[in-house]
């Protein structure tokens, strides 16, 4: 069984990103980027589906600049097979991240895809769901658990009221939750033998995808700020001021 | 101009999210249609009738939409949506599932999680955990849309819209649900409480979350929890505030041995007023509670329970 992990470049989630003084969008500049968190539980299940002897191969695909290639090789220093790089430096929105993964489903006809649910940069929770509509396969989105057998996943969802449990037919799309597993972390022997596995590169506009949004920035803004700090001494005086101050208890 | 919107239900109960929706839709403008999908869900459409500004109810009652799976109410929708200018379901885990699927099958940009409308093709969206705030125009002929809703009043209600049943039963055979564990609770909901009391690590263990009962039960308050706290097991999943957790905006916020770790903060900050308890007094909690409270939990919560 071939798994197919697109991973996302993204900002690393103990950053704190700042708005540019022109509000034209966040500054990156020398901001540390690391993969998607959620991305990385993807790349750790595929790799113990690898381990339990239910994947054979695992295939991991990053699309943006050539930076992209450095999370690449994470993920293969992790424990992926190969790489495939989809280079473009335009802003793409989940719609052509989707169209663009569907091109490589096509070709590599994986019987599993598994996606972070979210990236944490732009929060949209979106191109794992949109794949599957693409491509037309059943999906298992936001999982805590992953199980395999006779072609079919069973996929445990956390969900806003609890836990629900889907029977997909693969080949199927799962996207990740924080509770699927805790990722690895990468040991050096395994860096070095990274370095050695291929990474294909295609250039995104070489392929038969229309790359512009819909979607046009205007503009990005910081957050109000909230004017927080103040202590109280006790609980008689906490209880007091939500009375009286506050005014949110009775 | 007309709005679709898709109604956040249980197949009994009409969730508190629909009429934030309908308020959204209508700073929008033009004409608002709710859908009900599901199963044995008339009381669900009987109740989005009842919402101010509502023009239709459009129920589709089959076993294909009992759960609400995400390949088979996105065919509805898709089947829906010609005519429709706007699309918006509500950023819940239903919402989230099946509204990119619509998307992409109408060949259309997704815009997530609105908490504010600027005009009919102008919308405004957290992003980053919500340390920015971008401003999104669309271009699409349809804008397909999901909803914070707690960042919107409820409409209204009082009204009675025309129901109009419907058909169609799309089963795209792609996907069966084998089994739901529900939580039972006898408190609000996390995403419509006016009070939410949260636990975090500083907790230690499941059991010490029987702490928060007593005071949840004097405020009339639900539960939450961090990621630390569901990570260890302490409590279940769909306690979790925070980015990628459940977003919140309650009158009163109290968190309890949490330290204000950014994914935390994006779900809670909108909180009118924020209470943290913590014995660490430079936890970064503190700079954004309203009242900031150092000293030991184990100490506080029952003298706090004992002084409400
Ligand atoms: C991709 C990603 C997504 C995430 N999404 C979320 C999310 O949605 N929601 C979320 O909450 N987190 C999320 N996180 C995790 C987040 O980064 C923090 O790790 C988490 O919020 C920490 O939880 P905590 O504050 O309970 O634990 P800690 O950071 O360990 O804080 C525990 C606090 O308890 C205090 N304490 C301990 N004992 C006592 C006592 N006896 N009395 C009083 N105070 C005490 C300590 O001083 C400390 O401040 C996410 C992380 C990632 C990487």
């Amino acid at each position: 069984m071939k798994i197919l992990v697109p991973v996302k470049r993204a900002i690393d989630y103990n950053v704190k990103v700042k708005v540019k003084a022109d509000e034209s969008n966040v500054d990156l500049a020398n901001v540390k980027m690391s993969i998607n968190p959620f991305c990385e539980i993807a790349v750790e299940e595929a790799i113990r589906l690898k381990e339990s002897g239910t994947a054979t191969e695992i295939v991991v695909v990053s699309i943006g600049a050539l930076a992209c290639v450095e999370q690449i090789r994470t993920a293969l220093a992790l424990g992926a097979d190969r790489g495939i790089h989809i280079q473009t430096e335009a802003e793409l929105d989940s719609l052509q991240i989707a169209k663009l993964l569907k091109t490589v489903v096509d070709k590599e006809t994986p019987d599993l895809v598994i996606l972070g649910k979210q990236a944490i940069d732009s929060d949209n929770n979106q191109t794992g769901q949109m794949l599957a509509a693409l491509t037309n396969m059943g999906q298992g989105t936001f999982a805590s658990k992953v199980a395999i057998s006779d072609g079919q996943v069973a996929v445990t969802r956390e969900i806003d009221g609890g836990l629900q449990t889907v029977s997909l037919t693969l080949p199927a799309i799962v996207t990740t939750d924080l509770r699927l597993n805790e990722p690895r972390y990468a040991s050096l022997p395994n860096i070095m033998k990274a370095k050695r596995k291929p990474i294909e590169t295609i250039a995104a506009d070489s392929l038969d995808v229309n790359l512009t949004s819909n979607v046009k920035l205007l503009k990005v803004s910081a957050p109000a700020q909230r004017s927080g700090g103040v202590k109280v001494a006790d609980v008689a005086e906490l209880v007091a001021k939500l009375k009286t101050e506050a005014k949110v208890i009775a | 101009m007309s709005i679709l919107i898709y109604a956040e239900h249980d197949n009994t109960e009409l969730k508190a999210e629909t009429a934030k929706l309908v308020h959204a839709a209508s700073q929008i403008g033009g004409d608002i249609d709710v859908l009900v999908a599901g199963h044995d869900c008339a009381a669900v459409a009987q109740a989005a009738a009842a919402i101010s500004g509502v023009s239709r109810v459009l129920v589709a009652d089959a076993g294909c939409y009992q759960y609400q799976l995400a390949e088979n109410v996105s065919a509805l929708v898709v089947e829906l949506a010609d005519g429709y200018s706007h699309i918006l379901a509500a950023a819940t885990t239903t919402g989230k599932n099946f509204m990119p699927r619509v998307a992409a099958l109408k060949d259309v940009a997704q815009i997530s999680d609105i908490i504010a409308v600027e005009s009919a093709d102008t919308f405004v969206r957290p992003i980053y955990a919500g340390n920015a705030i971008a401003t999104v125009q669309s271009s699409d002929a349809v804008k397909v849309m999901t909803v914070r809703a707690s960042a919107f009043d409820a409409a209204a209600l009082g009204h009675s819209a025309a129901i109009e049943a419907l058909t169609q039963a799309h089963d795209a055979g792609l996907s069966h649900f084998v089994s739901a564990e529900l939580t039972v609770s006898e408190r609000p909901e996390l995403t419509a409480a006016n009070v939410i009391i949260s636990g975090g690590r500083g907790m230690q263990n499941g059991e010490n979350f029987a702490l928060l009962n007593g005071i949840a039960d004097k405020l009339g308050a639900a539960i939450g929890a961090s990621r630390a706290a569901v990570d260890a097991g302490f409590v279940p999943n769909d306690m979790q505030v925070g980015q990628t957790g459940k977003i919140v905006a309650p009158q009163l916020y109290i968190a309890v041995g949490i330290s204000g770790a950014i994914q935390h903060l994006a779900g809670m900050k909108d909180s009118k007023v924020i209470v943290a308890i913590n014995k660490d007094e430079e936890a970064p909690i503190f700079q954004i509670a309203d009242y900031g409270l150092v000293g030991d939990l184990f100490d506080i919560l029952p003298e706090l329970e004992a002084a409400l």
